[in-house]
């Protein structure tokens, strides 16, 4: 054995008191410290649904959810088959407004507007926009729409609309700029435009993670009442009008859950849990689609 | 000795004398947003050659490279001064479309890049975006086999470019690049990201496409350079300021910069005294 081999023996203490002990109880109290918060976290998450799912399953039955219209005050015949029905009116009228003016703005953001000014106010715009309460997106709608003609389903639409736009944005400007600057710089290589770079290579790419977005932003804006509550308002009874007061699930929860009766009571946990399946089958499709395409 | 043939379709029929220049540049600088980048390059590239950049990193072989095709034009804030001839036309002239230039002058990445669509798609890529009036199936067959890779794609072509091996999509790129009929192939260090067989399969196949096109490569693989280029430029990096400056320190037949160079600088270089 040579001396430097010995020397090293020696002097490298490799076990655990060679280290300050300060650092292993900060190492191991910080390990804890995170595991609690996820487990604080959890359960507390966890118990939302569970009691939800435990409340809700009691009134929910194919009648409750194919009846056309709302029990009267304390009395139990009706459902909110119609609620459901407004509710997808008013998403889809969100989704159709919100969904081309994000995608375009965040293409503008990330292909074509990058570094100018024009693309800083709206990326600032969109982060104001996101911390804005959803009640206001409501009052917009209300002073631009329904004060000229109505309650309707159309002018949740565009509370909702407005509510999703800046997540749409937010979230497709991610999904673009994760495609790479070569593949960009390949294809414009090749002699195409940036239109058509766009549109054959950047937004293809990003598609799966551009239409993950896409759901999670309406999931998120699903479950709001605030922004429906003086837009599309509520109706008691079955109505596809567009342009009329229509029923929808969180403003059916809201109201349901405050009269003390308990029928209703029962229907506004229900259609809770509805709101939460919708919410979880949108998201668990978008997962899938996402991962199919990958493939 | 210029050319004075427009940017037109056929010029890759018109430039048979292989000692004309493709590219005359003069004097060339450039700046990223007020900060200069390279400065002062003079360099004529001959056709149907290869001509190798080396030099350390920074020293702007790659901004040079990307001025050849007007890919810098996408970088936000880079400027582009001197003169660049390409067959005698000026490349940088008010009424030149970058768009037509880039199919001209085909680009390889360091990195293979190939589209996520299947192999078939990514070479035909080009040609579609182009309306060329041609048989897809034909040119992404004939591509595919002057890029080496027919013979180990042409029972999958409907697989993901992206599922073939970094060599194989390289190889893939170079097809994609071909597959539009170009005057010139620049090639950004193509295979700094390849393990040593793929680099040599690349090679040969940059020998064989010498043949009909100029390439122009960049890399940091001095062997590679004296192994396939006929014509080299030495660039290197001086501080002005606070500011690392490229520019061009040589530029001459392979054999004279790797055995006889010049400039001390280059002699320090090659053999391996600096850096």
């Amino acid at each position: 054995m040579s001396d430097s081999a010995r020397f090293i023996g020696e002097e490298e203490k490799i076990d655990i008191s060679s280290i300050a002990p300060i650092r292993n109880y900060s190492s191991r109290f910080l390990t804890f410290l995170s595991i609690l918060c996820v487990v604080v976290l959890l359960a507390s998450l966890s118990w939302v649904l569970w009691d939800v799912a435990k409340e809700g399953v009691n009134k929910l039955n194919w009648y409750n959810l194919t009846q056309i219209r709302y029990p009267a005050p304390g009395l139990e015949d009706g459902g909110f088959g119609h609620a459901i029905v407004g509710s997808l009116m008013v998403l889809s009228t969100a989704a159709v407004i919100s969904f081309p003016f994000g995608i375009l703005a965040a293409v503008y953001l990330s292909e074509f507007g990058r570094g100018t000014r024009l693309a800083y106010l709206v990326k600032f715009s969109c982060n104001v926009l996101t911390g804005v309460p959803a009640i206001l997106c409501g009052l917009f709608a209300y002073a631009v729409v329904v004060r000229g003609s109505g309650f309707s389903a159309f002018s949740g639409g565009i509370a909702t609309g407005v509510l999703m736009l800046p997540i749409v944005i937010r979230s497709t400007e991610e999904a673009l700029l994760l495609v790479s600057p070569d593949m960009r710089l390949a294809s414009v290589g090749l002699g195409s435009t940036r239109f058509q770079t766009t549109m054959r290579i950047v937004l293809p790419t990003a598609a799966p993670a551009i239409v993950t977005g896409l759901i999670l932003s309406l999931a998120r804006a699903a479950g709001e009442a605030a922004p429906l509550l003086f837009t599309s308002f509520n109706n008691n009874f079955w109505s596809t009008d567009l342009f009329g007061p229509v029923a929808t699930l969180p403003v059916m929860t809201y109201f349901f859950a405050i009269i003390p009766f308990r029928p209703q009571q029962q229907l506004a946990w229900a259609g809770a849990l509805v709101l939460l399946a919708m919410v979880l089958i949108a998201s668990t499709v978008s997962r899938f689609v996402v991962h199919k395409t990958r493939k | 000795m210029t050319n004075p043939n427009p940017v037109s379709g056929t010029m890759r029929a018109q430039s048979p004398n292989p000692t004309s220049y493709v590219f005359e540049v003069e004097n060339l600088n450039v700046h990223y947003s007020s900060n200069p980048a390279v400065k002062n390059v003079s360099l004529k590239v001959p056709a149907r050659q290869i001509t190798a950049f080396i030099g350390p990193s920074g020293c702007g072989k790659s901004t040079v490279l990307r001025c050849f095709n007007r890919t810098n034009d996408l970088i936000p804030g880079a400027q582009v001064e001197g003169k660049l001839t390409y067959h005698g036309k000026d490349l940088y002239a008010a009424d030149v479309d970058p768009v037509s230039v880039r199919r001209h002058i085909g680009m390889v990445f360091q990195k293979p890049n190939p589209f996520p669509k299947s192999i078939y798609d990514n070479v035909a890529y080009g040609p579609r975006v182009l309306g060329m009036k041609v048989d897809l199936n034909e040119v992404v067959e004939t591509s595919l086999k002057r890029a080496a890779l027919w013979d180990e794609v042409k029972d999958k072509l409907k697989e993901s470019g992206q599922s073939l091996s970094g060599g194989q999509q390289q190889r893939l790129c170079i097809a994609r690049a071909l597959a539009v009929q170009p005057d010139v192939i620049l090639m950004d260090e193509p295979c700094s990201a390849l393990d040593p067989i793929s680099t040599r399969r690349i090679e040969e196949l940059m020998k064989e496409l010498e043949q009909d096109y100029t390439i122009i490569i960049v890399t940091h693989n001095m062997q590679q350079a004296s192994r396939v280029s006929d014509m080299t430029a030495f660039f290197s990096v001086e501080l002005v300021g606070s500011n690392r400056v490229g520019e061009l320190v040589e530029f001459n037949k392979t054999e004279a910069i790797f055995n006889n160079p010049s400039k001390e600088a280059t002699k320090d270089y090659v053999e391996g005294r600096f850096g």
